[in-house]
Parts: C-alpha cells; structure tokens; sequence
C-alpha cells in the first residue's frame, strides 16, 4: 500500500508549469493532505466550530464569527478563531469540524500564496473563490463520515471595486451572495437579524455594529454559539476587505460596538417591563 | 557498430564546459545585491517589465538570476515549491535559504557533469534577518559550486569591475537609498556611462521589518526617484 517517498527537490524540479500548489503536494508528499480510513467506524468527539457571517458595506465586505468551539455539549474552546485573511485581499470564515476546517485554510491560504508567486500576479476573485470549492470536493469523503467543513469566504473584487461574499454547501456547491450571509449552528439566527438590519451602503461603524448585533442573537438563541465574554474581554473577531486589504478591526473597536448593543438590549427590556 | 568516439581527458571536458557556461553569462546583462539598513536590496539590469529577474521564493527569501531565462525560470518556480512545501509540512519558520541553495547547487551540479550542455545562469539566494549580521546571500555557480556572499555581490556581465566599485562605496549599516545609488552607479559605469532609466531596471528588496512577506517590488515612479536623487 505505502509507496516510497518521493525525492522532494527532484519533484520541485519537474518542469510542469501546473501552479497549483495542491496538485504538487498531491504528487510529492500526499500524506500531508487529509487521508481516509475506510471503514473507520464511530466517530470521534471533536470541536465543531459554530457561527460566522459576511455583509456587504460601503467600503467593502465585512466578516465575522463567534470564538466558541463546541464538542458535543461541552464548550471545546472559548476563543478560538473563525476568520482568517487567504491573502491580501480575501478572507475566510470557518464553520464545522473545526481541525479539518483549519487545515483547510491552511493548504488554501498557501495554494493562493504559490499561485500568486509562480504566475506572478494573483488569482481573481472568482478564481479564489472556486478554488476554495473544488478544496470543499476534496473533503467530501470526511464529510461523509461527519467531519463536515463550511466556509464562507468574502473579499474585495479589485477589478469590480466592489466587496462580494460567496458561500458554500458540505459538498462543494458555490453561491455568491451579493448582500450578507451567515452560516454554522447559530446561521439561522444570525440571518434573521441581518435581514432586519442590513442596508446597502453601510458605514463602517453600523457595519462592525450589524455584524456584533448579529452574532449576539444568534448566541442567545443558539447554545453552541458564544456571546461576548465580558469577563475575560473575549469579543468576536471583525475583520474588513476593502481597496486597502484585509485588516481586523481591533477589539477596542469591536468592545465599543459590543457595549453599545448591550446598552440597546438593556434599554429594551426596560422599556417592555 | 558505432565508430569509438575519440577520446577526451575529463579535465579538458569539464574545462570546456565550464568555458561555455561563463561565456554565456559574462555575455548577459548583471545584478546586484546589497545588505544594508532596511534589508537587503536587488537590482537587475532587465528591459522587460513582465519577464522578472528577481522575485519572492518565501517570506524573507528572494531569488535572482543572470543568464539564459528558460534555464533559471525553472529553478524559480521549484524554489516556490521547496519553500511552500516546507513551509505547508512544517512551519513557515523551518523554511531557510541555505536548503533552496543547497537545492539549487545539486540540481545545477548534475546538470554540469550529466548534461552535453550546462546551464548558463548564475543564481542568488538572499535571506533577510532580523539584523544585518543575520542577512544571508548565497551564490549558486553553472557547475553547482556555492558561495557564501558577505554585505554585496555582483553577477552577470562586468561582475569583477561592478565588486570592484561596490567594494569602494559599500560601508555597514548602509540606508538603502545610498545603496541603491552606490549599485546603479556601478552599473552605469561599467558599461561605458550608460543612463539607466525605471524602465531598463528591475528593484526589489526584502524589507527587514516587514511582517510575514518582506519581498516588495518597486515600482517605476519609486526607481525615478531613487535615480533622482542618486543624481
């Protein structure tokens, strides 16, 4: 079954012009990608990362997730991290089992990084984005056995001018979404809130504003969700994709945005006492 | 049956050969690569704006070459696939110059004495530090062999006159708007007072304090004003 490894320097001199750098690993050292054992039987408990979303703004898109990992009806991880920048100008958000799902971001950041320094100019927009699917295909086989990985992945399009979100199915379907979107266990809630409060052409501020509001209601209806944790300063993590690039919005930003939404739904509930 | 072919001693063999491949690159144009202040700084004699001489293997590797581009244009693209992969299998900290080096000398070594042709291209490996004392630059040779360089080095065409002049103005701690004066100046002079513009100059550095990435291309606006105000 197990094949002799591959001499990497005599592969990484193959003189294919292939720019993929997920088809070389593929060729050279295939044991670094996720592996299927057939018949594997129960699966293992393992952390399950919850709620991320992406709306468009003004400026760009926007993307946010929750820091709460749960395994089973234990809390795994209260401040683990759901978004990430893919390259200067893109960003992905993760939802599902939550190892898999990091991997995945791994090998998809480093396939733009190769793409972008072999070819000499980055992929399109599009081109990120159905890469990203055809790597969601590739994990079909975990998501058989429950390892499910959903994405969801939003940047600026620096041909149109303009911020796009595309979202995923467990088995590699891609949709572009051109207002906002949510995924994870909290998704549902978290879209309903983004339903009543998004507008086109955001500020910034209503923007970080919109994404934390969201986040709080899907964490009050959804237990695998987490809320801000005031106790520790754990806030969501906010990041924006503008003409300027990826840049997280600093937790100072993001507390401010936090306590004033906290102030909003104290204000209700007194007034409907 | 074939005739024998007739018999060449292995030293006027390699010598041949090794005649052929540094003709072919003292031919070609040059670059040159300084350490200095802000990280290490390389500029390629190169007309093309698209057909690069210099470019980014990793976070704080560079790549540069002089000679024949079909020939080095390989060794490019495996150096980004060395980096990625090591960096993908074990950390992006665990990438080095030294190993795409040491890479590079084996490939370019067994063409030399396997091959009828050898390469004809010379290649840099340069690795940005934290300090200056810290900057690596390696020098890959046609026939595999390595050097490691210290503060500058030349290759390409005129390289012995262009180390001469580098030698001359180069000092630590360098900035680099003055090394990148001192460099162009010596191209200049080296092929007989030729006016160099953005346009027949490739410039890239490594950017010491650059988070991740550090490789940086410069663009033609920011060589005309270093050339301005080197002049």
């Amino acid at each position: 079954m197990s094949e002799l490894p591959i001499d990497w320097t005599k592969a990484a001199f193959s003189s294919d012009a292939n720019p993929s750098f997920n088809d070389f690993v593929q060729r050279t050292a295939p044991v670094l990608l996720p592996q299927v054992t057939p018949g594997a039987g129960g699966m293992p408990e393992q952390p399950h990362g919850t709620t991320i979303l992406a709306l468009t703004y003004a400026d760009g898109v926007i993307i946010a997730g929750d820091r709460r990992a749960t395994s089973g009806y234990s809390i795994a991880d209260r401040k683990i991290e759901k978004v990430f920048p893919a390259d200067d100008y893109s960003a992905v958000a993760i939802a599902g089992a939550a190892g898999p799902a990091i991997d995945m971001v791994k090998l998809f950041r480093t396939e733009l990084e190769h793409y972008e320094k072999v070819e000499g100019e980055r992929l399109s927009l599009e081109g990120k984005a159905n890469k990203l699917a055809s790597m969601i295909k590739m994990n079909l086989p975990f998501a058989m056995q429950g390892f499910l990985v959903v994405p969801l992945f939003a940047g600026y399009d620096e041909r149109r001018q303009a911020g796009r979100i595309f979202r995923y199915d467990g088995i590699g379907g891609r949709y572009e979404e051109s207002d906002y979107h949510a995924d994870g266990s909290g998704g549902m809630h978290a879209r309903g809130s983004l339903k009543g409060r998004w507008r086109r052409g955001l500020n910034r501020e209503d923007a970080v504003l919109t994404a934390v509001e969201a986040l709080f209601d899907a964490a009050e209806e959804d237990v695998a969700t987490g809320g801000p944790d005031l106790i520790r300063n754990i806030y969501p993590v906010v990041a924006t994709v503008t003409a300027e690039g990826y840049r997280r919005v600093d937790d100072d930003e993001v507390g401010r945005a936090v306590d004033g939404a906290i102030a909003d739904r104290r204000e209700r509930e007194e007034r409907n006492r | 049956m074939s005739p024998m072919p007739y018999y060449v001693s292995p030293e006027q063999l390699m010598k041949d050969r090794a005649d052929y491949a540094r003709k072919g690159i003292a031919r070609g144009k040059s670059i040159i690569a300084v350490e200095c202040d802000e990280g290490i700084l390389i500029v390629a004699e190169n007309p093309s704006a698209t057909l690069h001489k210099v470019s980014e293997i990793y976070d704080r590797i560079a790549f540069a070459a002089v000679g024949k581009y079909n020939e080095f244009e390989n060794f490019r693209i495996a150096g980004v696939r060395l980096a990625d992969l090591r960096g993908y299998a074990y950390d992006r900290e665990d990438v080095s110059g030294r190993a795409i080096a040491n890479a590079y000398a084996q490939t370019l070594g067994a063409i030399f004495t396997e091959q009828m042709k050898p390469y004809e291209v010379e290649l840099l490996v340069a690795q940005v530090g934290s300090s200056q004392e810290t900057d690596e630059m390696y020098r890959v040779m046609y026939d595999g062999s390595v050097s490691d360089e210290q503060g500058f080095m030349a290759m390409g065409g005129h390289a012995e006159a262009l180390a001469n002049d580098l030698q001359q103005g180069y000092r630590q701690q360098i900035g680099i708007g003055d090394a990148f004066t001192l460099a162009a100046k010596a191209l200049a002079a080296a092929d007989s007072g030729r006016t160099l513009t953005p346009a027949n100059l490739e410039v890239a550095a490594l950017e010491r304090h650059r988070p991740r990435r550090t490789f940086r291309r410069y663009s033609d606006e920011e060589v005309g004003e270093l050339l301005a105000q080197g002049s």
